[in-house]
């Protein structure tokens, strides 16, 4: 059912493409472009559900062909549980070829985000990456980064270079008309491309329920057991959390918004189980989406910064 | 604190959602998508109608809209109340940190459409960013102050706006409120405006009196203007038709990817730029020109019976053709042309200047091939789009000029089709993006593809008379002996039964140049002109020997381009200074050298000499019978007659 609803019905004479359509078709396309452009690309998989829909989209770019590059996993060992479930299950079902990568200085300076702060995040994950990019040498990434996400993100290229030290350079980032990309960089310049620029949060939600995508459990709510800490619900994932003085791990029905290493992402109460109350509450919800995440809290110029450094 | 400017159509919307999110999901997966432009600075009000489309369209959540309220009360322009300007910009802190920002991209939706607006800000870079902008809007809204008008900037962005082609024009006459709505007022504004947009080619827009700051003809019908019977301005961009033309056109679709998972399938994979496909039907591919008939539709979900423009598709044929990225599929009955020299208007987009005769990539569809660039024809002031003489583009500019390109590409003109039509040019060493170019027209046909022969071509005229047209083009000093050698060639031609036809530089002077004088923009004209008169008894079939000065290897260049290759003989009259003054002929250096003649080429005016002309004469060793001889040999040995 949900399949048919994007395809063109046969016998039906043409009409305007949906807005998830026209989504689809640019994602595709610059999926395309950048792989047929650049020698060795990659896709960041963070196997949230702007990834689980960015995976799918390539899936049809490259259909019936398999995914011509690997996944990349930029691993904290600090994501949810669930999360390293669905990862190998998609791993499994699309024969992808699935890269794990753990920054291996900070494995064994043991960086938690309990003890070490933004040190957890610049460690893990922003030299994490880099070094993964170096590591195999890849020559574009592909991100889930969209522009709607927040106001310093509505400027961004879909296209976004970065020096052989993978810095960002903001004074020289190119223009970008029409469906055309200017792919042609230096030898050890590299750039991250973002198919999924112009979808919005709302945008993924209803491709994940027409397309009946698979998702992380994490997104529906379910009794989970959580402690009430800096004014966020943190779920006890396992044992490592440590628990301060007072707190005792309480059963409440929750879900995640957005996903990330769980003692840093803030749970919602909820009772939306299924993907169209999911919707319903992110339709009539009052607060933005990176609320939730421990990360951003400090000052609005903050991702600027975090992506001059490489995160993303 | 919502409560008096709360949306009535987003109270609408979350009724549904609330009471039945599946019916509210199924409309939703329906939507249609508009992109769109907004034109005007921030003094015409363009940040708070695109902060109160957002707001109209309950896109602003609670801990955004109380940032705003707190904002609005710390920094805002409305004296405390909700400043909605506040929640787009933010882009002031980001110029000061250098970031370089084209374009800003806002969404929006409401329960018909998704929004992609595109928002330009900055003064400085306003074309090339209004130009990154424009390039994939479906419309564009133009702002203008009612209390100023039709200003410089509103001519310069409706200029732009009709450049890129953009189909829809809103012209949003803001700030009623500050012109106490008045009628006469507005009827102004709109018959200046009409008679400007006639001139650049905007025959169709639509106007609404507004005020965005105060919510007027936003979302609702504003009861201040009882006079203004049209739509409001969201209504307005939920019914612009989208997209829905380019269905109707010939079907073509640039390949991106060979897609071959294994020995059994091969499938070309594209984003389809217009038209309408089905299995069965005939295809052809471009340059080659082979055809193939469509086998499947193939995607992720099912094979399709058809699919339209816009669609990302593999398409596999019934027969195996040699089909690689950077092709063009087109529908085999209606394929677009094939060429490899056009003249196209640029907007050079950076710091470096653009170097005629320089090489640059040039990304077009998915194919990139080696470009060179002419002189500009002209560049266009784009605050009064008059015609200025160029030698070169500056960042910002925008002018018309010729390109060269290293191979043949099939294409269509930009009006027509912006991915066929659309290019950018790619510095090849910085690999910057450095402009971005519209395709007119080609110069020529390419000559070994031919998609459909004319009944008389320009072969078919020459084979008629038994020759090959071609242009003889005698460049040389004033005083060279290029008049007496092309008049003894064009004896002995005619002799030999040619048809042939001599253009003077004196004599056209005369007549079809007598406009012209001695600048260098009169010259560059001189030259173009008769290039193209040229050209055209070519096409009829005519050998032409022109006898011109022509110092400037560029203007040659130019004149070369427009023929196709190896009908352009190049004849270098090569008479050293000293002998031609000592000639003088007519009088004219003597002159030159007493003061009484300006620009005079060789004394005060270069003369640039051919690098690599077919032919060249040294007159101190050849008479000028001997040297009509020589030209008219090489020329009967070259002419191919049997064509």
């Amino acid at each position: 059912m949900a399949v048919a609803a994007l395809a063109s019905k046969p016998g039906i004479s043409p009409a305007t493409l949906t807005h998830l359509q026209r989504l689809e078709a640019e994602s595709i396309h610059i999926f395309r472009e950048v792989v047929a452009e650049c020698e060795n690309p990659v896709m960041l998989y963070s196997v949230g559900k702007d990834s689980a829909v960015m995976l799918r989209l390539a899936q049809k770019a490259f259909f019936p062909g398999k995914l011509p590059f690997p996944l990349l996993h930029v691993d904290t060992t600090w994501k949810f549980q669930a999360m390293y479930e669905m990862r190998a299950r998609m791993a499994a079902e699309l024969g992808a070829d699935l890269l794990v990568y753990q920054n291996p200085e900070a494995l064994e300076r043991g960086i938690n985000p309990f003890d070490h702060g933004s040190l957890h995040t610049d460690m893990w994950k922003t030299e994490g990456l880099k070094q993964a990019l170096d590591k195999y040498g890849f020559d574009a990434a592909f991100g889930g980064g969209r522009r709607d996400e927040e106001k310093s993100r509505a400027k961004e290229r879909v296209l976004s270079f970065r020096s052989a030290q993978h810095r960002w350079d903001p004074k020289n980032q190119r223009p970008e008309l029409w469906r055309l990309y200017n792919t042609r960089k230096a030898t050890g310049e590299n750039f991250r491309a973002f198919p999924i620029s112009n979808w919005t949060e709302l945008d993924i939600w209803q491709y994940i329920h027409l397309e009946n995508i698979p998702i992380v459990p994490l997104y529906f709510s379910q009794v989970r057991p959580v402690v009430e800490r800096d004014g966020m619900l943190i779920m006890v994932d396992d044992d490592r959390m440590p628990l301060r003085d007072g707190e005792t791990p309480m059963m409440k029905s929750v879900r995640f918004r957005t996903l990330g290493c769980y003692p840093l992402t803030g749970a919602v109460e909820s009772t939306a189980a299924t993907l169209p109350a999911i919707i319903q509450e992110m339709l009539l919800t009052t607060t933005s989406e990176r609320q939730g995440r421990a990360i951003d809290h400090d000052q609005a110029a903050s991702m600027e910064k975090k992506k001059q450094e490489g995160y993303f | 604190m919502t409560a008096q400017v709360s949306s009535k159509a987003g109270a609408h919307q979350s009724d549904l959602i609330a009471q039945d999110i599946d019916a509210y999901l199924q409309a939703h997966e329906h939507k249609s998508l508009l992109r769109f432009i907004t034109c005007g600075s921030v003094d015409d009000g363009k940040s708070t109608l695109i902060g109160r489309l957002l707001y109209d369209s309950k896109m602003i959540l609670d801990d955004q809209m109380a940032a705003l309220e707190a904002d609005s009360k710390r920094v805002g322009t409305q004296g405390g109340d909700i400043d909605f300007a506040l929640l787009v910009d933010g882009l002031a802190a980001e110029r000061e940190q250098g970031i370089t920002i084209d374009v800003a991209y806002r969404f929006f939706s409401t329960d018909k459409r998704k929004f992609i607006v595109a928002d330009t800000p900055g003064h400085e870079q306003y074309t090339r960013n209004m130009v990154t902008g424009a390039s994939t809007a479906d419309a564009a809204v133009i702002l203008i102050d009612a209390r100023r008008g039709v200003l410089t900037q509103t001519r310069r962005h409706s200029y732009l706006v009709s450049l890129l082609g953009i189909r829809h024009v809103i012209l949003a006459i803001n700030k009623m409120d500050l012109v106490g709505w008045s009628q006469e007022t507005y009827d102004t504004i709109l018959a200046e405006y009409r008679a400007f947009a006639a001139q650049i080619g905007i025959t169709d827009f639509t106007a609404i009196p507004m005020s965005a700051l105060k919510g007027d003809n936003i979302t609702e019908h504003s009861d201040a203007a009882p006079w203004y019977d049209g739509p409001p301005l969201m209504a307005l961009l939920e019914t612009l038709p989208v997209e829905d033309d380019l269905q109707s056109r010939p079907f073509r679709m640039p390949v991106q990817w060979v897609n071959r998972p294994n020995l059994d399938f091969r499938g070309f994979s594209g984003l389809i730029s217009t038209g309408v496909i089905k299995p069965g039907d005939r295809i052809k591919a471009l340059p080659s020109g082979r055809e193939s008939t469509v086998e499947r539709i193939v995607t992720f979900n099912g094979d399709l019976d058809q699919a339209v423009a816009g669609q990302s598709v593999t398409l596999t044929l019934t027969t195996e053709i040699d089909i690689s990225r950077g092709d063009v599929i087109s529908i085999a009955t209606s394929p677009p042309p094939v060429a490899d020299q056009f003249e196209a208007t640029l907007v050079w987009m950076d710091d470096e200047a653009m170097l005629p005769g320089r090489p640059y990539l040039l990304k077009i569809g998915t194919r990139t091939v080696g470009a060179s660039i002419t002189e500009p024809k002209y560049k266009v002031n784009v605050n009064t789009m008059e015609h200025l003489a160029a030698k070169r583009l500056e960042l910002n500019e925008i002018g018309v000029c010729n390109l060269s390109l290293d191979a043949a590409i099939a294409f269509d003109p930009y009006a027509e089709n912006r991915d066929l039509g659309g290019f950018i040019l790619i510095d090849r060493i910085s690999n910057r993006t450095v402009a971005a170019g519209m395709l007119h027209f080609a110069l020529r046909r390419s000559q070994n593809v031919h998609w459909q022969a004319l009944d008389v071509d320009k072969a078919a005229r020459a084979a008629l008379k038994g020759q090959r047209g071609r242009v003889v083009w005698l460049t040389g000093l004033s005083g060279s002996g290029k008049s007496t050698i092309a008049n003894l060639v064009e004896k002995k031609l005619h002799a030999n039964g040619r048809h042939t036809y001599l253009l003077d530089g004196d004599n056209v002077r005369h007549g079809l140049n007598k406009d012209l004088g001695f600048t260098d923009e009169d010259r560059v004209e001189n030259i173009r002109r008769v290039a193209e008169v040229s050209k055209l008894m070519v096409d009829a079939g005519l050998i032409v020997l022109v006898s011109f000065i022509s110092p400037f290897r560029a203007e040659r260049r130019l004149a070369r381009d427009l023929q196709a290759q190896g009908d352009f003989v190049e004849v270098y009259i090569d008479t050293p200074l000293d002998v031609a003054e000592a000639r003088d002929v007519k009088g004219l250096y003597k002159k030159a050298r007493a003061g009484q003649l300006k620009n005079f080429t060789g004394i005060d005016s270069p003369y640039e000499a051919p690098e690599a002309p077919e032919i060249r004469i040294d007159t101190t060793k050849t008479s000028p019978t001997e040297a009509a001889e020589q030209i008219t040999a090489w020329l009967e040995g070259e002419l191919d007659y049997s064509i």
